[in-house]
């Protein structure tokens, strides 16, 4: 690239950058922005948007959750049809479409994994499938229900299926909005109880998962493990259940 | 309101209600759609106009979108109604006032006639008026009003825009948050204020980070004030507990409800606005106050129904905020246009559109009115459309803008507009920084005698030591 970067030497704002990821120091062009920051900046909102926007491959995650032996998952999708849908109405996309598929599948496990869309399919590729790994394996002892796939989903979207499956605990797996520096970050979700019209108050989130830079699947794994526990003893999860795994919340 | 109808295309719609009418006429956006409170089709928003554009201003006065009984917003903006003011269009309907605007705005003294007519109106009004205005419309009228504020700068200089400068920090690490404030002083940002989100609310952070400011403006006497954007309380115990506030900052709502979803009350910031000044820090100035809205926020909170429960759209209740902002005297209020996401505000022509609106409102009312132009990596917009919006609202005369390193928020999570453009809407219109940082900066060598800001050589400035002293 002929735009290059000054040696980091000749580069009195190197020190300042170790403090921040902000985007100092990024020199000018007359008032405006050096060509080469202007394509970084476009690069990044580009991946970022293609993050939100590219459909989910569900076959291929269907069949890397598949090859996790928890079972063979079942595909839902929202109320929302087209993403611009999602977008527009979220109410749309915390109700299923139909919850038919999930007839005939066996109820009354302790606990439903549901890995869902979101705003980042990427993410959902990137890591989903491992991180349901970590969790099957960190809620050992714990009966699992066929876990679900669900696309152009929201969090509360596991309200229902966790109802319909008649599970104790759904633990969401869901694509984040994209950042411009991270677009592939995963949160988990936990709802004891879950019934349409649980409110977000009464929800765990466990946000940031994306190895190496992020959170560990096995970390979030073991915070969550840690939160159905925590809910079981109180009763219930959200606001008023802490996260008493410790200090884990490191990659 | 009896039902009225209107025809267009051969249909006959109905509207029932001022709530309906006012919904109906807004132009298309998704959260609007969201509440189930937009027009079904384009025909029957051109009619609700028309019905809209024919209501008499008096309607605003003898009918309320929220119910006074419900809602203390309410009630504090028909207690502060000036009916005097108001003589001078009482005959006139919305459309009428319309022109009216348009009208002064031609004339030599439209800013005093604007500045005389402001308590006269009511939030509803003003919102009424601006559905029926183009964008054009929307950025003449603002562009020949004048509304000033001071605290250590002044804001609202015609000729001029400020910017805040936002160096957030997803740890609050004070050497990372001198890093950003050093590197916007620079590109001569800060004049509005130099304002933290600080990643929690805790007194601590709050009151660590107030005094990293407060340290910074006095060792190298920059005419600034600071804001750590934490909740009312927490500022006004720091205040009782004698931290260095300058401005009291929170944001707000045009509902009751929507903001006891913040956590405040009108008595509550009324009480905070006292105390901010009763410090005594000001300059040239004392208004202390420095508010966030945002349209969408009250349905957010699920507090957006009116009169007869039916839902109020989004641009009046932001309308209604900008009447509890009147009663506080803020330095400044900002929009905080696009950041509350695709479902309120779906693309760059929704977003654009709502900032010339909330520009607008805010500022015929007399507020001091600025701008976070900006959006979320979910919306249909881009830098493109964030050019259309800063430069509209440069000629539109927005008292300031936000402004982040590489307009890249790394805490919030959203976009902003950079320092860059800062320097870019100030050089392709002539504006100036505010006149006492402007003083500052050409002191200091950063700025010439036009007030343009110069690029200086990191290594040289005077300022290097903002950043190697902040880890200390």
């Amino acid at each position: 690239m002929s735009a290059s970067e000054p040696a980091a030497t000749r580069d009195p704002w190197a020190a300042l950058r170790r403090t921040t990821q902000a985007r100092i120091g990024l020199g000018r062009a007359g008032n405006s922005l050096p060509t080469r920051r202007v394509l970084e900046f476009a690069t990044a909102h580009a991946a970022a948007r293609d993050a939100v926007h590219e459909p989910l491959d569900v076959d291929r995650v269907a069949a890397e959750v598949a090859d996790l032996g928890l079972g063979e998952p079942v595909l839902l999708t929202s109320r929302a049809e087209t993403r611009g849908d999602y977008l527009r109405r979220p109410d749309w996309g915390r109700r299923p479409g139909s919850l038919e598929p999930l007839e005939g599948v066996e109820k009354g496990a302790d606990v439903a994994l549901v890995l869902a869309d979101g705003l980042s399919s990427r993410a959902v590729t990137d890591h989903g499938a491992a991180l349901l790994g970590a969790l099957a394996e960190a809620l050992e002892g714990r009966s699992l229900a066929r876990p679900v796939v669900a696309t152009q989903a929201r969090v509360a979207l596991g309200d229902h299926v966790g109802e319909a499956l008649g599970v104790r605990f759904v633990l969401v797996v869901i694509g984040e909005r994209p950042g411009l520096s991270v677009a592939d970050s995963l949160g988990v979700y936990l709802t004891m109880h879950p019934r349409p019209g649980r409110a977000d108050s009464e929800r765990n989130c466990i946000s940031n998962v994306h190895p190496p830079d992020g959170l560990s699947y096995a970390a979030a794994a073991r915070v969550a493990a840690a939160l159905v526990v925590g809910a079981d003893e109180l009763g219930r999860s959200g606001v008023d259940l802490k996260d008493t795994s410790g200090s884990e919340l490191t990659a | 309101m009896p039902i009225r109808k209107q025809s267009v295309a051969g249909t006959t719609y109905a509207f029932d209600g001022l709530v309906e009418v006012m919904a109906r006429a807004t132009p298309l956006r998704s959260g609007d759609q969201l509440a189930g409170c937009a027009a079904e089709t384009d025909a029957e928003r051109a009619a609700a106009a028309w019905v809209l554009a024919d209501l008499p201003l008096t309607t605003f006065l003898d009918e309320q979108v929220v119910p006074a009984e419900d809602d203390e917003v309410t009630r504090l903006i028909l207690d502060r109604h000036d009916a005097e003011a108001f003589a001078a269009v009482s005959h006139l309907t919305v459309g009428d006032l319309r022109d009216h605007l348009l009208e002064v705005a031609t004339t030599p003294d439209a800013a005093a006639t604007y500045a005389a007519l402001a308590p006269g109106l009511t939030p509803e009004m003003v919102a009424a008026v601006s559905k029926i205005m183009r964008n054009q419309d929307l950025v003449l009228v603002a562009g020949a009003a004048e509304v000033r504020a001071g605290f250590r700068t002044t804001i609202g200089l015609p000729g001029r825009i400020a910017t805040r400068l936002q160096p957030n920090h997803p740890t609050d690490d004070a050497a990372g948050i001198a890093a950003a404030t050093l590197d916007g002083l620079l590109m001569g940002c800060g004049d509005a204020v130099i304002g933290i989100n600080p990643a929690t609310d805790s007194p601590r952070t709050t009151s660590d980070l107030l005094r990293l400011l407060d340290d910074m403006r006095q060792r190298y006497e920059i005419p600034m004030q600071s804001c750590v954007l934490s909740h009312v309380t927490t500022t006004v115990d720091l205040i009782e507990q004698g931290a260095p506030v300058d401005l009291v900052f929170q944001s707000i709502a045009g509902t009751e409800g929507a903001n006891r979803g913040f956590g405040v009350t009108v008595p509550m910031l009324l009480e905070a606005n006292e105390a901010g000044r009763s410090l005594g820090r000001g300059t040239v100035g004392d208004n202390v106050f420095y508010l966030e809205t945002g349209q969408g926020s009250a349905l957010s909170a699920d507090a957006h129904l009116g009169t007869g429960g039916k839902p109020v759209d989004q641009q009046t209740l932001e309308t209604r905020a900008y009447g509890l902002a009147r009663a506080l005297e803020p330095l400044l209020i900002n929009t905080v246009v696009g950041f509350i996401g695709p479902e309120y505000l779906y693309d760059g022509k929704q977003i654009i559109r709502a900032g010339l609106e909330d520009h607008f409102c805010g500022k015929l009312l007399g507020l001091p009115m600025g701008v976070d132009v900006c959006y979320t990596n979910h919306a249909e917009a881009d830098s493109d459309d964030m050019d259309v919006l800063l430069t509209l609202l440069g000629v539109a005369g927005a008292a300031f803008v936000i402004a982040v390193p590489g307009a890249d928020d790394v805490m919030l999570g959203y976009q902003s507009l950079s320092f860059h453009d800062a320097l870019y809407v100030r050089q392709a219109l002539g504006l100036r920084p505010a006149p006492e940082f402007e003083a500052w900066l050409a002191g200091l060598g950063m700025a010439d005698a036009d007030g343009r800001v110069l690029a200086v050589d990191l290594a040289a400035s005077p300022l290097l030591g903002i950043a190697s002293g902040a880890g200390s």
